[in-house]
């Protein structure tokens, strides 16, 4: 790794990190709202109907997944206008010629996009404790599911920032995609709730396996087993990172 | 003096087939200022954007200060500093931390008395904390310019630095880079104004269709391609011109008091005194005589539409 420009990579993650304190109180305005709002309508109106899930108060059990969300769409949003901005403005130029490669670059947006979602999502934790009493069972498990969870989606994200042309497109794949999976992965329920047919489609949505993780570093309660939910997040980055490597090699949607 | 550059047969063609550089082979000293001249379209954006690493070359190789672009690319890439065609800057961030950037992204530790130092140089220190955004066109230029010197580099590329900035403006941009060149910055640039590359460059490199017609010392291209006009102001004027005189390709202006003779500086014989002989014979007073060099444009249109026909 001595051949890693360090100095570059320090740039580009205090430049990425600069620009979220910039505009820090949108930045954590938005979703900690949000968070408000799924606690008010799921933990209170509907939470009040369902007594507890798996033995858990169910305000307390959507904490894991809302910060999963939080941490998944922050995630890709970050990383994705982190390097479609440059590409937007012409700056990209800069990236291309100066002695950093795809290491150094994905290093540096990846890294801050993620240190963002995951400050984000602590800040949701925190909120959270103001209407539900949570109790985390394993906090490094929990840390180390938010972060690699954080680099997966930070890495999905810089993936679909370099090849959006549009600012619709950067919007599509979250929208489209990671939301549906989110919901649909177990956020507000457990899967083990869904009738069989649909428990074993659910199982096949790969965002099931993150907060199966999360929820299982809170509450000990998980929808599939701790080493297989590592196994899906570690996947995804090494397949995340194979693409990035050969859109650099190849130059697709960043050099004319 | 050592060669910082060293180009050999570069070639770059596109899966269309078009050739947007052609076998070009050329070394550049440290510390000459060299233009690149050719109509748009001929290669001198290629050229560059494959030294700085933005397009991948189909052949050839380029050492910048001995390091293979390709092979030792991060060594290469840090001797260099280049300023693009278009402006291209973050419109939020302030100018002095687009610099601080530039520096860190180029692996090079902090120096802010060094950042102030060519901030100042550019006449942007008092701008330091204007985000990019509020600037006019001229200093977004300048701010580039900044951004290429950031970490230092020996070599310095711009590609038209000068392109839609008036005047006053223009004649600044000489400066800075007469600046650098005391510095002993090697620069590369390009450029549509003849004028500038006469002004600035030792040497100038011509390109037409992705081919190097030829590199050559400015004051050599001009004077062994160059044609002079001998302009002669006559006493009283004339009608036409005199039968004796004919055949030497003498033009009369329309007023009938001017004389106008082109010749060839490389010829061993220019004719100027045979033709001024033969005026006084004729009983055709000479009230003054002038020269005109004739400037880069008319050697720079003559080799390309040379290379066209």
């Amino acid at each position: 790794m001595s051949g890693i420009n360090w100095r570059g990579v320090g740039a580009i993650f205090h430049h990425e990190m600069m620009r979220f304190f910039r505009t820090i109180w949108q930045s954590l305005a938005s979703p900690v709202l949000s968070t408000v709002l799924y606690f008010v309508v799921f933990g209170a109106a509907i939470g009040g109907r369902i007594q507890s899930v798996e033995g858990v108060e169910y305000g307390a059990f959507i904490v894991p997944g809302l910060m999963m969300l939080t941490v998944l769409q922050q995630s890709v949003s970050n990383a994705s206008f982190g390097i479609y901005f440059p590409k937007f403005s012409g700056t990209i130029y800069e990236y291309l010629v100066s002695p950093v490669g795809w290491v150094e670059v994905t290093m540096g947006f990846v890294g801050a996009a993620a240190a963002k979602a995951l400050l984000i999502a602590l800040v949701i934790l925190v909120t959270s404790f103001a209407f539900v009493g949570v109790h985390i069972l394993h906090p490094f498990w929990m840390l180390a599911f938010l972060t690699l969870s954080a680099l997966g989606f930070s890495l999905l994200g810089f993936i679909i920032g370099l090849w959006a042309k549009s600012f619709e497109q950067l919007q599509i794949v979250p929208m489209m995609v990671i939301m549906p999976l989110v919901f649909l992965g177990g956020a507000f329920y457990s899967a083990s709730m869904l009738p069989p047919f649909w428990e074993s489609v659910a199982k096949l949505n790969p965002v099931l396996y993150l907060i199966s993780g999360v929820r299982w570093s809170f509450f000990g309660l998980a929808d599939v087993p701790v080493g297989v939910s590592l196994a899906a997040v570690g996947l995804m980055v090494l397949i995340c990172l194979a693409i990035i490597r050969w859109i650099f090699a190849t130059g697709w949607r960043l050099r004319d | 003096m050592a060669a910082i550059i060293e180009i050999d047969r570069l070639s770059k063609e596109y899966g269309s087939g078009t050739k947007a550089l052609d076998n070009v082979s050329m070394s550049i000293d440290e510390g000459e200022i060299i233009a690149l001249l050719g109509p748009n379209g001929a290669g001198k954006t290629t050229m560059i954007s494959i030294i700085c690493g933005l397009v991948v070359p189909t052949g050839g190789t380029v050492r910048v200060g001995g390091h293979d672009i390709r092979t030792d690319w991060r060594a290469a890439r840090r001797l260099i500093g280049l300023v693009p065609q278009e402006i291209a800057l973050e419109p939020f961030e302030k100018v002095i931390n687009c610099v601080r950037f530039t520096r860190g992204l180029y692996g090079m530790p902090p120096d802010e008395a060094y950042i102030e130092r060519i901030l100042r140089a550019l006449s942007l220190w008092d701008k330091r904390d204007a985000a990019t955004r509020e600037l006019s066109g001229g200093m977004k230029r300048r701010v580039l310019i900044a951004k290429a010197l950031a970490h230092q580099p020996r070599v310095l590329f711009l590609d038209e630095p000068t392109a839609g900035v008036d005047v006053a403006l223009r004649r600044e941009m000489w400066e800075v880079v007469a600046d650098l060149r005391r510095e002993g910055v090697t620069i590369i640039l390009t450029t549509h104004y003849l004028e500038e590359a006469e002004q600035m460059a030792d040497r100038i490199g011509v390109i037409a269709k992705g081919r190097l017609l030829l590199v050559r010392p400015t004051a050599e291209l001009i004077g062994e391609f160059g044609r002079k006009t001998l302009t002669i102001e006559l006493d009283q004027p004339l009608q036409a011109i005199p039968a004796g005189l004919q055949g030497r390709g003498l033009g009369l202006s329309d007023d009938g008091r001017r004389l106008s003779f082109d010749y060839d500086t490389r010829a061993e014989r220019t004719g100027i005194a045979r033709l001024l002989g033969d005026l006084a014979a004729q009983g055709i007073s000479v009230r003054d005589v002038s020269t005109r060099q004739s400037s880069l444009e008319d050697v720079f249109l003559s080799l390309v539409s040379e290379e066209a026909a």
